[in-house]
C-alpha cells in the first residue's frame, strides 16, 4: 500500500527552486486561463508550455504513468458518455449542422459535436500536467506555507499540513487494523457477499475512528500547551523568499492569462471559439 | 464537544487524512455496476455532526481535492465542493447532536436529526451543488450531470446516514454520561 502522499522528489532544478507560492499562484492563473474560455488553440498552448515544464523539472514519465492511465479512462468515459447523453450538444453551442455519418437513430456524429468533445478533451489534458506538476515539485509543508501566503486562514492551513502530516500514519493505522481484523477471519477479498463486505467495513471502522479521536485528543493537548490559536498571524518555517525567477514566472502566467482575455472577449467575443461561424 | 478551537482544527486535519484513506483504498464495489460506494462520506458525516459545518465542510473539501491530486494530478472542483456541501449541511445538526453524544447517548431523537440533515445535505450537493457547478464551470451536457448527480446522492446519503449513523453510535458508547456512576451498598 501506497503510504508516501505526494510522490514529491527532491532535485535541484528551476522549477523546484521557485517558491511554493510562486508555483501555487501558477497553477490558479493557468487552471483559470483554461477554464475561463473553450478555446482549443489556448489549450494546445498550456499543453506546450506543461510539457516543457515537465522536461525542465526532470518528472519521467514512469512517475506519471498511473496517474495518466486513471486520467485516460475517466476521460473516455466521459467523452462517450457525453456523446450518449447529448449527441447534439455542439451543433447547439455553435449554431450550425454539418452531418459526418450516422450511427443509429438520433445518433448522428456531427463535425460540431466531434470539435466540441475533442476540445473539452483537450481542456482537461492542459490541466492535469499543471496539478502534476505542482505536486511533483512542491514539498508538502511549503504547501501549507502558500496558501497562507495567498490569504486563506492559517488555522485552515494548520489542518491542511496535519491532513499532509498525518495521512501516512492514519494509512498504517487503517493497514494494521484490517490485518488484525483479517487474522480474525474476517473476510475482506472479493470472494464475500456484499453485505459480509460492508460488515467486514464497520469491523474496520470504528477502532480506525477511536484511535483517530485518541489522536486528536493528543495533539490537540500538544497544541494547547505550546499556545497554539494565541495571536493573530503565524510565521512559517517553510516559507521561501522571492526571487527574480520567481516574479518573472508569474509575469508570464499573468501575461497569458490576459492574452487569453483578449482573445476570448475582443476577437472571439463567445465562450466558445467558433471555426464553423465566421 | 468542548468548545476550543484548536481541537476543531486538529480533528479537521486528522478527519480529512480520514477521508483521503477510505477515499483512495477502500471502495465497496456496489450492486449499481461501474460505481462505488463511498465509505468516507460517513466520516465526513461523523466529524460535521460531532465538531460543526465549517469542520464537516474542510474534512470532506481537503479530503476529496487530495485524493484528486493525487489519483489523477488535477482536482475536479464542482464535485469537490459537492463533498463540502454535503458535509456542511449535515454539520447544521451538530448543537442538536454533539452535546448528547458526549453525554453518550444517541437515541432515536438523535438519529431522526441526523438522518434528516445528512439527507438535505446530501440532497443539495449532489442534485443542485454538483449538476450546476459543472455546467457553469466545465459546461457539460445538462442531461448527462442530472442523471450522474442523481446516481450519486443515492449512494453517497445510504453511505452517510449508515456509516456515519453506526460511528456515532459507537463512539457514543464510549463516552460517559452524567450520573452514571452509582454507589455499591
Amino acid at each position: 500500500m501506497k503510504t508516501k502522499l505526494f510522490s514529491y522528489n527532491q532535485l535541484d532544478t528551476f522549477v523546484h527552486r521557485l517558491s511554493g507560492l510562486t508555483k501555487l499562484l501558477c497553477f490558479i492563473l493557468l487552471t483559470s486561463t483554461v477554464m475561463l474560455t473553450y478555446d482549443i488553440r489556448v489549450n494546445i498552448v498550456i499543453m506546450i508550455l506543461s510539457a516543457v515544464m515537465m522536461r525542465i523539472s526532470k518528472i519521467r514519465f514512469s512517475q506519471i504513468k498511473i496517474m495518466l492511465i486513471y486520467v485516460l479512462i475517466f476521460l473516455a468515459t466521459n467523452f462517450v458518455l457525453t456523446f450518449l447523453f447529448a449527441p447534439m450538444y455542439g451543433t447547439e453551442i455553435y449554431g450550425i449542422r454539418h452531418d459526418l455519418f450516422t450511427i443509429a437513430g438520433s445518433y448522428v456524429v456531427t463535425k460540431e459535436q466531434l470539435f466540441y468533445q475533442i476540445t473539452k478533451f483537450s481542456k482537461y489534458l492542459s490541466v492535469i500536467p499543471l496539478g502534476m506538476i505542482f505536486i511533483f515539485t512542491t514539498h508538502p509543508s511549503e504547501f501549507a506555507s502558500s496558501l497562507n501566503a495567498v490569504g486563506v486562514s492559517y488555522r485552515v492551513c494548520t489542518s491542511l499540513s496535519l491532513t499532509l502530516r498525518y495521512f501516512p500514519d492514519v494509512t498504517r493505522d487503517y493497514t494494521t487494523i484490517s490485518l488484525a481484523q483479517q487474522a480474525r477471519g474476517l473476510e475482506m477479498s472479493g470472494k464475500a457477499k456484499f453485505a459480509d463486505r460492508a460488515k467486514s467495513i464497520a469491523g474496520i471502522l470504528v477502532p480506525l475512528i477511536l484511535t483517530t479521536i485518541d489522536r486528536i485528543d493528543l495533539i490537540s493537548n500538544a497544541m494547547d500547551l505550546r499556545g497554539f490559536g494565541k495571536n493573530k498571524k503565524r510565521t512559517w518555517y517553510a516559507r521561501r523568499p522571492f526571487q527574480v525567477s520567481d516574479y518573472a514566472c508569474m509575469a508570464v502566467c499573468a501575461l497569458i492569462l490576459l492574452v487569453t482575455l483578449y482573445i476570448r472577449f475582443v476577437i472571439n467575443g463567445n465562450y466558445f471559439y467558433n471555426p464553423f461561424v465566421q | 464537544m468542548k468548545s476550543s478551537s484548536t481541537k476543531t482544527i486538529v480533528a479537521t486535519g486528522l478527519g480529512a487524512a480520514l477521508f483521503m484513506v477510505l477515499f483512495m483504498f477502500v471502495k465497496v464495489p456496489s450492486p449499481v455496476p461501474e460505481t462505488n460506494l463511498q465509505i468516507a462520506y460517513g466520516v465526513s458525516a461523523f466529524f460535521a455532526a460531532l465538531f460543526g459545518p465549517l469542520c464537516g465542510f474542510l474534512v470532506a473539501f481537503i479530503g476529496h481535492a487530495l485524493n484528486d491530486f493525487i489519483a489523477y494530478g488535477s482536482p475536479w472542483w464542482s464535485w469537490i465542493v459537492a463533498s463540502g456541501v454535503s458535509a456542511l449541511v449535515t454539520g447544521l445538526a451538530s448543537s442538536k447532536i454533539a452535546p448528547r453524544v458526549e453525554e453518550g447517548i444517541f437515541g432515536k431523537d438523535e438519529i431522526k436529526v441526523f438522518v434528516l440533515y445528512t439527507a438535505i445535505g446530501q440532497a443539495v450537493a449532489w442534485l443542485l451543488v454538483a449538476p450546476i457547478l459543472d455546467v457553469v464551470l466545465y459546461k457539460e451536457p445538462v442531461n448527462l450531470v442530472f442523471t450522474q448527480g442523481a446516481i450519486a446522492f443515492v449512494m453517497d446519503l445510504l453511505c452517510a446516514a449508515i456509516i456515519g449513523g453506526l460511528l456515532l453510535k459507537a463512539y457514543a458508547s464510549t463516552r460517559t454520561g452524567k450520573g452514571t456512576l452509582s454507589k455499591n451498598d
